[in-house]
């Protein structure tokens, strides 16, 4: 036991300030303390993937992390992704593929594709694969979610070269 | 024109690929596992564990823990045990079988390392693990059996000695004939096989809150389990409790593979806590608890040999199995049960009737062992098609050609395996045939020869293999375990005329409820968005066997089928009425009360419906609309439901390193009726998964004291995504008569035989330089060791 420490961060969209217990770590923060409990702890030693979330722009292990270490960052979890929509055709490909069977290591599974579709191009397979690589699932074998996530990177690049092509037509 | 199909009549569902509607919470962040869940006055149990395998416990001093910060309880196995009866893991079919009593923590001796031993209940979990710190336990270490030989050895200490000795199971079976065929054969082949421990490892660890209410004398669990109603039954007798004052609910589930549905010592213990103090009390497993406390699987020692003529017909097998299984039978479904259906399926799919086996089950100290995805099955697959794989060398012959000549004849069924499980109708052969042109087999032959010109080492193995599915009461029900093998479903037209459905068998991400909701709205006439189908509740669903050994869908599937039928007749009944028609020449379609013959559309449901529920008075006198209908449904005819299939296995090995590429896997599967392939599918590549996690990376390594010596995620391997391959999948469907579905399962098909046709493509690679292995893991050092470069 030690003294609460007060963090602040941006959480989502909204500016949060609480007062914690140092050992906290920022999994545990978002979990118990803001209740957004999307964000799951499969191992909390940083190997299973299912507590990724977004911070300042990366994909980090929350289980990793002290929430006092995240003080001053703005965090994204699968609640806020899935509010302002940025994962909607993800989740949609997901759904319809049926790329998650208990849902557990799931929002860990999207943060991941998420970061790597956020890159230019349409990863192979492969690539796919090896991005998957630190998000543990027992139930699926993987290959669906690399296909909803193949699928997903096609439709978002034959998106963006339609939007160009109209440009270059304009 | 073109013809119909059976998708084209009208509510066709069965049969279709439809995504499930339960997967958008868990998409969206919103599922609700127990881990998530948080209770009013909430408490949270750290339990202080053995450091030793083998123990007697001298002393325990919690006196400083009680005094900690935001400590509420610390009790021990003397408080616990004047709550809570003990229990025994046996079952009276398997004859002579013994094992100690249990209690929730133990009293004067621990017999696994990891054994929780104290119980510390406090505000938060880390004030609980705080607290735990400060107990002292002082041990008296004990000698710690580990090895099956050792435990068997004459003289050897007794891990419980009012048992007399540390075999909790013999079993022999013994068709007659062996000896003599072994001793004329043309051929006898033989191997010693070696199958690693290992653990299921789901994504989320187990997780249990109880919450007992005095006032009241309510028990309400809330538990990560994929069985509540077993549980509901363990607590109100262990407890003491009425029945009817114990409610176990199962929201979702984050993976089980019948590892969630086991006794463990610390759930069995927060319900004790919560009695004590009369508040909630959460338990959730950490990563290192679960590997010391979870179930484990698959520990095997078989020596096996196997017999044939001159042509490679397959005349007999001899079996010996030892297992160790922890240092007691697990509860209630007991930990002879892997042994039992490893001796028993061994073989199963081939003609040969001679059969000889002896199984041997074995206490030693370590975590207790049961059942996992494909009890036996992995073993029993890759013991036979090594040895069948071993034949076909003898006699020069090809994998498939051997397993053409010797697999039971698609036409010769109903028959029996010598282990005496029925057989309704199985189709090896038509699965045989089309995996091999789903994986162009000679294509790859020829590509073999010419890479292995050039210094690449790529392997092709097959392996055929039974499923035992949908269990009837001789799985549990005869051995005195009340485990059902019957389901229960109500199932209720609202008055907006939505349709609700619930119903025993449970949801762990599979796709129970979407299936379930397929099957009522085909047989009810109703479009399946406006099905809701709830399940995981003792309260609100009737009591039913729930998700085990693959019989959701089957024996679940069948109950559903049949209410719906009960409340179609039903709703027609009430339709026959309003309409002065007569039922029989009414149908429902799409939510409508249809003319059978022309389907055109009479009566909306929703109409009936509200008739029905506030306008009774404008029905006929004497009509009394039954708008909810509970029925139930317990297998009968064939004591199970066998299903079968081939898979196929193609990798490349670095003869260097030892390092393997899996490059595809091939599966052709007979579930019978299949409700979703999407769905199906899923399951085979996700069981595929896990075998093959068996066959290369997963091992509960311990060391000589018994010490787990990986038990955390960064030492125990699991099959990550970019060392798995994609996974090619066809059916064959031969639907069983014992009931109008037709379903069988699937679930444990993948897991079956994954490592079996891992196996024997590694053995295909190694051909070339002389090396064999007979032992999973196939671990890169293993693999160098039979290549003799270590």
């Amino acid at each position: 036991m030690s003294d609460l420490v007060k963090v602040t961060m941006t959480v989502n969209g909204s500016q949060v300030s609480r007062s914690i217990e140092p050992r906290n770590t920022l999994a545990d923060f978002l979990r118990q303390t803001l209740e957004l409990t999307g964000t799951h702890t499969g191992c909390e030693m940083g190997v299973c993937g299912a507590c990724l979330v977004v911070l300042d722009g990366r994909v980090v292990h929350s289980c990793l992390t002290f929430a006092v270490q995240a003080s001053g960052s703005t965090i994204e979890t699968v609640e806020g992704l899935s509010e302002r929509a940025a994962i909607a055709d993800l989740q949609e490909a997901f759904h319809q593929r049926n790329a998650l069977q208990c849902g557990f290591c799931t929002p860990g599974m999207l943060m991941t594709a998420h970061s790597l579709l956020s890159q230019p191009g349409v990863p192979s397979r492969e690539e796919i694969r090896d991005a998957l690589s630190g998000n543990y699932c027992r139930c699926t074998g993987y290959e669906a979610i690399v296909d909803a996530i193949e699928m997903v990177a096609r439709k978002r690049y034959e998106g963006v070269s339609a939007a160009q092509d109209e440009e270059v037509g304009a | 024109m073109s013809a119909l199909t059976s998708l084209d009549r009208p509510n066709s569902y069965i049969g279709r690929s439809v995504p499930r509607p339960n997967a958008k919470r868990l998409l969206a962040g919103r599922g609700r596992y127990v881990t998530d869940m948080t209770l009013p006055r909430m408490l949270h149990v750290a339990y202080v564990r053995s450091p030793y395998a083998h123990a007697r416990i001298v002393s325990i001093d919690a006196q400083a823990a009680r005094g900690m910060p935001g400590v509420r309880l610390v009790a021990t196995g003397e408080d616990l045990a004047k709550l809570c009866t003990p229990w025994v893991g046996a079952m009276d079919h398997f004859k002579g079988m013994k094992s100690p009593p249990q209690l929730p923590l133990p009293i004067d001796k621990v017999v696994w390392s990891g054994q929780a031993v104290v119980a510390v209940v406090a505000d938060t979990r880390a004030l609980a693990e705080d607290a735990a710190e400060a107990v002292s336990i002082e041990f008296d270490e004990l000698p710690a059996i580990v090895d099956i030989d050792a435990a068997r050895a004459p003289g050897a200490p007794v891990i419980s000695p009012e048992l007399g000795s540390n075999l909790c199971f013999h079993g022999k079976i013994d068709t007659g004939g062996v000896e003599e065929i072994f001793a004329n054969a043309a051929h006898v082949v033989e191997e010693e096989f070696h199958f690693g421990r290992h653990t299921a490892v789901t994504m989320e660890p187990r997780a249990i809150i109880a919450d007992y209410d005095a006032s009241e004398g309510q028990l309400t669990v809330h538990h990560a389990t994929q069985t509540p109603y077993q549980f509901q039954d363990i607590y109100a007798r262990h407890y003491g409790i009425p029945e009817s004052r114990v409610r176990v609910i199962a929201p979702d589930i984050g993976g089980s593979f019948g590892m969630k549905l086991h006794v463990y010592h610390e759930d069995m213990a927060v319900v004790g806590l919560s009695m004590m103090l009369g508040r909630p009390v959460k338990y959730v497993a950490d990563r290192v608890e679960s590997f010391v406390s979870d179930i484990h699987a698959r520990d095997h020692r078989v020596r096996a040999r196997m017999a044939a003529d001159a042509d490679g017909n397959i005349l007999a097998m001899d079996v010996e199995d030892v297992t160790g299984i922890g240092a007691f039978s697990a509860y209630p479904r007991t930990s002879v049960v892997e042994g039992n259906q490893v001796y028993r399926l061994m073989g199963a799919p081939y003609t040969f009737r001679n059969y000889r086996a002896d199984l041997q089950v074995v206490f030693q100290n370590k975590v207790q062992m049961s059942q996992y995805r494909a009890v036996g099955h992995p073993v029993a697959c890759t013991v036979t098609e090594r040895l069948v794989d071993l034949i076909a060398d003898r006699t020069a012959q090809d994998v498939f050609d051997i397993r053409s000549r010797n697999l039971i004849p698609d036409d010769a069924y109903p028959c029996t395996s010598p282990t005496g499980y029925q057989f309704e109708a199985l189709s090896h052969h038509a699965c045989l045939a089309k995996v091999k042109a789903m994986m162009d087999y000679d294509g790859l032959r020829a590509e073999q020869a010419e890479l292995r010109a050039k210094g690449i080492h790529r392997g092709i193995g097959i392996a055929s293999f039974v499923e035992i599915t949908n269990p009837g009461p001789a799985f549990y029900g005869v051995g005195g375990a009340r485990i059902s093998s019957q389901d229960g479903a109500i199932i209720k037209v609202t008055p907006s005329g939505d349709v609700h459905c619930s119903i025993s068998v449970t949801e762990l991400g599979q796709g129970t409820e979407t299936i379930i909701g397929q099957i009522v709205a085909e047989h009810l006439g109703v479009d399946r968005n406006r099905i809701k189908v709830m399940t995981g509740d003792t309260d609100t669903t009737p009591h039913g066997g729930a998700t085990y050994a693959c019989r959701g869908a089957g024996i679940g599937g069948e109950t559903a089928l049949q209410a719906a039928r009960k409340l179609k007749a039903n709703v027609l009944a009430v339709a026959a009425a309003i309409l002065q028609d007569e039922s029989e020449k009414l149908d429902i379609q799409g939510g409508w009360i249809v003319d059978a013959a022309t389907a055109q559309q009479r009566i909306e449901l929703s109409e009936i419906a509200r008739i029905a529920y506030f306008r009774s008075d404008t029905l006929p006198p004497g009509t009394q609309a039954q708008l909810s209908v509970a029925h139930h449904h317990a297998p009968q005819g064939y004591p199970f439901a066998f299903t079968n299939g081939v898979q196929a296995c193609h990798l490349e090995l670095d003869v260097e390193t030892g390092l393997v590429k899996i490059l595809k896997l091939w599966v052709v599967e007979d579930c019978g009726r299949v409700i979703n392939p999407l769905l199906v599918d899923e399951q085979i590549r996700g069981g595929v998964v896990q075998g093959l996690g068996a066959a290369f990376f997963e091992e509960c390594v311990y060391g000589d004291n018994g010490q787990l010596t990986n038990g955390s995620l960064a030492d125990y391997l699991v099959p990550m995504a970019v060392e798995m391959p994609d996974i090619e999948i066809g059916h064959v469907e031969t639907p069983t008569l014992d009931t109008q579905l037709g379903a069988k399962g699937v679930g444990e098909a993948g897991t079956a035989a994954a490592s079996a046709a891992a196996l024997n493509a590694m053995n295909d690679a190694m051909k070339p330089f002389g090396g064999t292995v007979a032992q999973v893991p196939m671990t890169p050092a293993r693999i160098l060791k039979a290549l003799g470069h270590i």
